[in-house]
């Protein structure tokens, strides 16, 4: 597989303070699209200069990232990929806005070298988890799942393994050092968590989903 | 007065063990403190005098619950039986009613039917009454659930929901606490409409309504006019109690969130404006701060109180975070009460957070806690040079000692993983005692 060229990236916030700090961080990294500070104004961005990746604010005014991602899907015929950027921690916020189909998250605190290559990574189609992602994760298919025939509704052992490493701090590539397996299995593995996190019906999913407003 | 006897005595209860039938007369015998023989013959007298009796019974049987053996068997579950069996019995009672008519036992309609009605009327309140006081509280006990608190409801909902709207067996079926209220407040009066309606229907029998009536068309007559004209302020007034109510509940939130941000979110931009020249002890203070907003947003126990094995690892990571200024990202996943055990897995993790934090070459550092029943892990990792254990200095290896030797010593374990340039995790492990 080739490698694909440098991300363009747009930056969403309805803080300008915040949109400056990241534009200052990434740019000389990454290639930036733009800034929005707004719904209305992150879907005519999106339209406009179709980005590769859009760094998006879980918490804006008139239905924040949600929103922008729901939209963008009947906006365009390939919506870039979203990757969450929040100052929020809380499992509804967070979950809400994968289910949406965020492809990662990662709070405001991330380093501007860590956020380059989280946008890097979710432009060549992985996901990205934080550990507190995880940690949410592994806390919503903790329990028996509900419907045990189907597969999106349980972790395999790996897959429990990989998050419990993100959790504990480890990258993708130590984490293939220590379970002894190669760096794609590993994003092999999170990538279908991410899969199964968007689409399974277990309970704690959907009520922290439908804390914030989206019914999936 | 024994605990038990005071109970089925307060309470109007069917007693089924020592009645004939449905345990009427015995529960009516033990709650007013009567002869049982005495209530019995009361029945069959008012049963011989039109069939008064029968129906008393027949109504005393379906709306008093039973005494024995917990909340009887006989409880109606669900609200489509209830109706069932409530419309069963008002036929049935009609049917024995019509027969005794029939037959010539039999006072007259002015009487018996007004009595029928008040009698129905009257247990519902009697009923309803019992429920109140007897049945509130296993009922008023909601589940623990890691919820959002709610907000105040609005006046104005509350009494949005028309009274009549529910009908009254439903109070027997599983419904939540809101329609519960109504559900009683529904029943009572039904319960009072009935007995009134039998009042009506025995003066209109009697023809003693015929003199009242002018004076009720009268009362009536000026009620209609000055509800029209006072109307429009009536239902301003309402209106603006309900405002006003809305407004105080929306002033007293922001009054105590002013407080809250004064004493923390204030004070520290003034402490960090005064530091300003020191940018790692700035760093520190805001993020105290904002780990305790992040507390306070999501409704978490202050640290320090929590009896939680999370709450104690936040508490333990905030505080080392405090004196070295090194941040610590805690994620636990199942949390579970702390017991002496639990105490030292945590202070063993503070231990580890220290060390992390001093010798971690000032990276961030992970704590991963997972509690399942039967064990609790806790990883505590740095990104920092590492080390090579066969060269530990002595003075680390005294900490070393205190982490693996306090889970020892508590029947846990303890390790440590690391090697020079790949960070420094300790592992600590902790099995239920079976």
């Amino acid at each position: 597989m080739s490698v694909p060229a440098e991300p363009r990236v747009l930056i969403v916030d309805d803080h300008q303070l915040f949109r400056a700090g990241v534009r200052a961080e990434l740019e000389p990294l990454l290639e930036i699209a733009g800034e929005a500070g707004g719904v209305e104004d992150a879907l005519d961005a999106i339209e406009r200069e179709s980005p590769d990746v859009v760094l998006l604010d879980v918490h804006m005014p008139d239905g924040g990232g949600v929103e922008v991602i729901r939209r963008a899907a009947t906006l365009t015929e390939s919506p870039p990929c979203f990757l969450a950027l929040s100052v929020s921690d809380a499992a509804e916020d967070v979950i809400a806005i994968i289910r949406a189909g965020a492809r990662g998250y990662v709070t405001k605190s991330i380093s501007g070298d860590e956020l380059a290559d989280a946008a890097r990574r979710v432009h060549e189609g992985d996901a990205v988890f934080s550990p507190r992602l995880a940690g949410f994760v592994l806390d919503a298919f903790a329990g028996p799942a509900p419907q045990p025939e189907s597969e999106l509704d349980a972790l395999t052992g790996r897959e429990r393994e990989v998050l419990q490493h993100i959790a504990r701090g480890y990258m993708y590539k130590e984490i293939a050092l220590r379970l002894d397996i190669s760096p794609k299995t590993v994003e092999a593995h999170v990538s279908s968590v991410l899969r199964k996190l968007q689409l399974s019906s277990r309970h704690e999913l959907s009520r922290w989903a439908a804390e914030r407003g989206l019914d999936l | 007065m024994s605990a038990a006897s005071g109970a089925s005595a307060a309470v109007l209860r069917r007693d089924r063990a020592t009645g004939w039938l449905g345990g009427v007369a015995a529960g009516i015998a033990r709650r007013f403190g009567v002869d049982v023989s005495l209530v019995r013959l009361a029945f069959v007298v008012a049963t011989a005098a039109g069939g008064v009796g029968v129906a008393a019974y027949a109504l005393g049987w379906l709306v008093i619950p039973a005494g024995d053996s917990g909340h009887g068997r006989m409880r109606i579950r669900t609200a489509r039986a209830a109706v069932e069996v409530a419309l069963g019995t008002g036929l049935l009672l009609l049917a024995v009613l019509l027969t005794f008519r029939a037959l010539g036992l039999w006072f007259s309609d002015a009487l018996v039917w007004p009595l029928v009605l008040m009698a129905s009327g009257g247990a519902l309140i009697w009923r309803q009454s019992m429920d109140g006081t007897a049945e509130r509280p296993p009922r008023a006990r909601r589940a623990p659930g890691g919820g959002i608190p709610r907000a105040p409801v609005p006046a104005a909902t509350a009494g949005d929901s028309p009274p009549g709207a529910a009908a009254p067996t439903r109070a027997e079926v599983a419904v939540p606490d809101g329609r519960r209220a109504a559900v009683a407040i529904s029943r009572t009066g039904l319960g009072i409409a009935l007995v009134v309606a039998a009042g009506f229907v025995f003066l209109q029998a009697t023809g003693a309504l015929d003199a009242a009536r002018d004076v009720l068309l009268a009362l009536i007559a000026a009620v209609v006019v000055l509800a029209v004209i006072f109307a429009p302020w009536i239902v301003r007034l309402v209106r603006s109690l309900t405002q006003e109510r809305a407004e105080r509940i929306r002033s007293q939130e922001r009054a105590e969130m002013a407080a809250h941000l004064h004493d923390s979110v204030l004070q520290t931009l003034a402490m960090v404006q005064r530091r300003a020249d020191d940018p790692s002890e700035v760093a520190a203070l805001a993020r105290r701060q904002e780990r305790e907003l992040r507390a306070w947003l999501a409704d978490r126990p202050a640290p320090g109180q929590s009896a939680h094995l999370a709450g104690a690892l936040e508490a333990a990571a905030a505080e080392v975070e405090e004196s070295h200024g090194v941040p610590i990202e805690v994620v636990v996943v199942g949390d579970r009460e702390l017991d002496s055990r639990h105490e030292a897995i945590v202070a063993a993790a503070r231990e580890a957070m220290t060390n992390a934090a001093k010798f971690g070459g000032r990276s961030p550092v992970d704590v991963y806690a997972e509690s399942s029943g039967a064990r609790t892990q806790v990883f505590v990792r740095d990104r920092g040079p590492g080390f090579d254990t066969g060269a530990v200095p002595p003075d680390r290896r005294g900490v070393r000692e205190s982490i693996v030797g306090r889970m020892e010593r508590h029947g846990g374990r303890g390790r440590v993983t690391t090697s020079p340039g790949a960070g420094t995790e300790v592992e600590l492990v902790l099995e239920e005692r079976s």
